[in-house]
């Protein structure tokens, strides 16, 4: 299957889910879906198109946070970002792990990080952290405060 | 049976970095494994959005010593996606000549280890001596053995001087010899077939599901190397092949890892013969707002890294994705059911890289009491204790 073809199929197989689809360059596409699409869409890419389940990445917007899946389609050199937006106040998304197992550690490691909480995780426990960290500090948040004085940490330059 | 469990890590004799297995066993079979890691995260993705993007290719570099090249190589190549450059045709072949050498270095050294765990020291000498010559020819091209800081975004910082490439060249060919009857030692070894052959089998299907990358998975016969797939560097232009075998043991890990040697020596000594004139790299002036994914063949897989940028000289956010962070969670496949003995093997056969996989804080204890040799005692007798408990034995 072609780029296009594939971006075609996609369009008509999931008209409501696909909210936005921003090609960037021959090799990268960004897809803006519905949070609620995750698992079908994900489901689709791995079972049917056989794209490989990279990462995904959260990113702590101003007003809302993001997850980007991102999916390496093989054949056709073609990286799909599928992006999705959840608001500050329900920080919520269907894990990926009943899918594919490789979903298991990263999603832990975005709630412990994050906070970002998947729905459905059969052991959403922390990855990263030590035992000692306090509860409900997530690191990579942009309002992280330092919270242990004796801490050695770079402040930037 | 009687389940008991054996607790390997976080500081064992035989791990190079700090990592904790949790192995339940019943009698000599593994029954069960449970991994803690974290006893290595550093936080350098935190650290990178207070870094201008020149400073990330330097720290991204130190995520992990081994793969000193794979991250600032991901990182450029994220920025470069994002800016929409690309580097010049000389960048792309040293680029590539620079990762080749790491990849035949990180090999000989796995290689090496992997004697090691198996008990076979003689393996263990002869690579590592063989991986002095490729640092030496590292030093000659970068002027470091380690940590070569070669990568800048849109090109590389050093060029590679024409009078230097006769004696590259000569040492690289130097080790082929060493190399074939070192291959002819491992692969025929019937001891090592007796150790290796059927062990740990990653099946094909489980191979994808957990999204392993690198030799693990092409040792499982998933045909997937992004040097291939998704082309980058100079390897579009170079004639090799990708190593696949289909059995997903450890032997079959060793065997790829071998011949794979054998293609970065044919895809060195091409690049050096057809290194393009012309720049190194190319100014860049500003970094515009947007995004940009770059990934590339590691020694050990994939390695994928996201650059996110609001058009300061910073990134917003940058996600590092190590390969290791993929394979490793296919020791539940590997090591389930296979006795204790092979276990060490097993678990070292995916090339584990622990800094890589969490690329994160040391915590300072200054001011206060340090650990006396009586402390780490108790403290791992009260960590075996907890883990007893939380397993239901006392």
């Amino acid at each position: 299957m072609k780029r296009q073809e594939l971006l075609q199929t996609l369009r008509e197989r999931f008209p409501d889910e696909i909210l936005g689809v921003f090609e960037k360059s021959p090799k990268r596409v960004y897809i803006q879906i519905q949070p609620d699409a995750i698992v079908r869409l994900a489901q689709y890419l791995f079972k049917e198109i056989r794209a490989r389940f990279n990462i995904a990445s959260g990113v702590d917007g101003r007003n809302q946070m993001e997850i980007l899946y991102h999916f390496t389609v093989e054949d056709i050199d073609l990286v799909i970002s599928l992006r999705v937006t959840l608001p500050k106040t329900k920080l919520e998304i269907a894990s990926l792990t009943s899918v594919f197992t490789a979903a298991h550690w990263i999603e832990r490691e975005i709630h412990e990080l994050l906070g970002i909480n998947f729905v459905g995780h059969p052991k959403l426990e922390r990855l990263l952290l030590p035992e000692d960290w306090p509860e409900g500090v997530h690191p990579l948040r942009k309002d992280y405060q330092e919270w242990d004085p004796n801490a050695i940490r770079d402040r930037g330059v | 049976m009687p389940r008991t469990i054996v607790p390997i890590g976080p500081y064992h004799p035989l791990q190079e970095e700090p990592e904790f297995f949790i192995l339940t066993v019943e009698g000599e079979t593994v029954v069960d494994i449970d991994l803690q890691i974290g006893y290595n995260h550093r936080g350098i993705e935190k650290l990178s959005e207070r870094k201008t993007y020149d400073q990330v290719t330097f720290v991204v570099e130190r995520v992990c010593g081994i793969c000193s090249t794979s991250h600032p190589f991901a990182y450029t190549q994220a920025v470069e996606d994002l800016i929409s450059v690309e580097a010049p045709p000389r960048a792309k072949f040293i680029r590539t000549i620079i990762a080749e050498g790491e990849r035949l270095h990180s090999h000989l050294l796995w290689l090496g280890l992997a004697g090691h765990f198996l008990g076979y020291n003689t393996i263990f000498m002869w690579a590592w001596k063989l991986r002095e010559e490729i640092l030496d020819v590292m030093e000659i091209l970068s002027g470091n053995r380690n940590n070569y800081a070669m990568f800048k975004v849109g090109g590389v910082w050093r060029d590679i001087q024409a009078q230097d490439i006769p004696q590259v060249l000569k040492k690289i060919e130097s080790i082929i010899p060493t190399l074939e009857k070192l291959k002819k030692a491992v692969i025929d070894d019937p001891v090592l077939h007796a150790r290796t052959k059927g062990i740990g089998i990653l099946s094909k299907e489980a191979a994808i599901d957990y999204g392993a990358v690198g030799p693990t998975a092409r040792a499982s016969g998933v045909d997937r190397d992004i040097r291939k797939n998704c082309p980058y560097g100079a390897y579009d232009q170079i004639d090799w092949d990708m190593i696949v075998t289909q059995n997903g043991d450890v032997f079959d890990k060793v065997v790829i890892r071998i011949n794979e040697m054998f293609e970065s020596i044919k895809i060195i000594q091409q690049c050096l013969a057809r290194l393009p004139q012309g720049p190194i790299d190319c100014v860049i002036k500003d970094i515009p707002p947007g995004e940009g994914i770059g990934h590339i063949e590691a020694p050990r897989g994939e390695c994928f890294h996201y650059v996110r940028s609001d058009g300061t000289n910073r990134p917003v956010r940058h996600k590092i994705r190590a390969p290791t962070f993929m394979n490793l969670p296919t020791f539940k496949e590997t090591v389930i059911g296979g006795t204790i003995s092979d276990a060490a093997i097993v678990l070292a056969a995916i090339d584990p890289c622990y800094c890589c996989t969490e690329r994160m804080a040391v915590r300072n204890r200054k001011g206060q009491t340090l650990w006396t040799g009586e402390d780490l005692i108790r403290l791992s007798q009260e960590k075996t204790a907890q883990i007893k408990t939380q397993m239901g034995q006392s």
